[in-house]
């Protein structure tokens, strides 16, 4: 099917500034969908409030746009209600971490099969740049005029401390290495988690004068390495990028499955 | 891999923003923004069939199309 087939193409051309990295990742998953050949009504897209979760208006699958901070929460209820849809929830860094850092950790601690993205530009876009718990110390934000004090979370370190199985990193420069990522946490059985780095020029870049769009993506090549790269070796500060677990362990869904199951079979003896 | 040959570079010109990345991260120099700040392809026989272009564009505008059945 072609990758246009995925699009409400009625929506187009979409809200987003020029050159934001949220339609690079909606390239990259529209493309790991058609890469899987799935069809659009196994394909349950659930999402918060922020530039980022416009995304599931733009989709041809079901789709809920619910509230901020709480798209995991309204998934988790689809997923248990209807297993066999593959669920995905893409999230802004203030949704994800900041309003629904709790939805997010114990969505990981129960291993309930969904695919979380978290899309990072570390800010707030919608609501006008204010800072979020990923943007890190030193950065300027409509709320931090002399830049921020806050250490950021490391959503990699979080999302693998809290239990998800499949955990991964990389960038809307990378968009092949991205879109791979996406393909394998779709496929993966278990709660993934697919952290992309994601230009906001509007807010961000302009507040910290990482230039244009095309400037701060050559950021993300200069300031990211692969995970195992002699890049990496070499200058441990930069970002690491690469896939961080790839495990198994039990699924929330079958778990629940089983306690139906034994239920069951004691009512009828 | 054989090397794959260009059938066309689709624009959508209603969608594209101007914004630039697809004429600056092309490795071949094939597009520039023209007078209205649309992406078009000034030097198709450049193109390598990367479709880094079509997969970086934030706004889903650009299609490789590629002759099929004339690989070497
Ligand atoms: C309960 C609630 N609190 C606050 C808001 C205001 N609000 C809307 S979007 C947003 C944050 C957006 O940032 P992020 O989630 O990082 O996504 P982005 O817009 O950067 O993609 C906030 C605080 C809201 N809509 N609902
Ligand atoms: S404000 Fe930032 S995140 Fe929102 S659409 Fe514009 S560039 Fe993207
Ligand atoms: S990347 Fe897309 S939106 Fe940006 S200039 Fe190129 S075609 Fe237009
Ligand atoms: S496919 Fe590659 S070489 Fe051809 S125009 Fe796009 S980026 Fe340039």
């Amino acid at each position: 099917m072609p990758v246009k087939d995925y699009l409400r193409e009625r929506f187009f051309p979409h809200m987003w500034c020029p050159g934001c990295g949220h339609g690079t990742i909606l390239n990259a998953l529209i493309h790991a969908v058609e890469g899987l050949r799935l069809n659009k009504n196994e394909i349950v897209m659930v999402s918060g409030i922020g530039c980022s979760a416009r995304i599931s208006g733009y989709v041809d699958f079901h789709s809920l746009h619910t509230i901020h901070g709480r798209a995991l929460a309204f998934a988790t209820g689809v997923k248990l209600s209807k297993p066999n849809l593959k669920v995905i929830v893409p999230m802004g860094d203030g949704d994800a971490l900041a309003i629904g850092g709790n939805h997010f950790i114990h969505a990981a601690r129960r291993n309930i099969d969904i695919t979380a993205i978290v899309m990072n530009n570390r800010i707030y876009g919608m609501t006008g740049g204010q800072f979020s718990p990923l943007s890190g110390p030193g950065v300027k934000a409509t709320t931090a005029p002399y830049t921020t004090i806050d250490s950021s979370f490391d959503v990699v370190q979080l999302a693998k401390a809290a239990g998800a199985s499949f955990v991964a990193r990389s960038t809307a420069f990378h968009v092949k290495e991205a879109t791979e990522m996406l393909t394998k946490a779709i496929t993966h059985k278990g709660f993934s988690v697919v952290e992309i780095l994601s230009q906001c020029p509007t807010h961000f870049g302009r507040k910290n004068k990482e230039g244009d769009a095309v400037n701060m993506l050559n950021l993300y090549k200069d300031n990211t390495a692969k995970l195992g790269s002699k890049a990496l070796e070499e200058k441990p500060h930069l970002i690491p990028r690469g896939i961080f677990v790839d495990s198994e362990r039990p699924e929330y869904c079958e778990e629940y499955d089983k306690i139906i199951a034994a239920a069951m079979k004691e009512k009828a003896s | 891999m054989a090397r794959q040959k260009l059938k066309a570079i689709v624009i959508n010109r209603d969608w594209c923003k101007g914004c630039g990345i697809c004429v600056h991260l092309c490795p071949k120099k094939v597009l520039e923004l023209d007078a209205k700040d649309k992406a078009v392809a000034v030097r198709p026989e450049d193109c390598i069939c990367c479709r880094m272009c079509e997969l970086r564009c934030p706004d889903l505008t650009i299609e490789i199309q590629i002759e099929e059945g004339d690989n070497e």
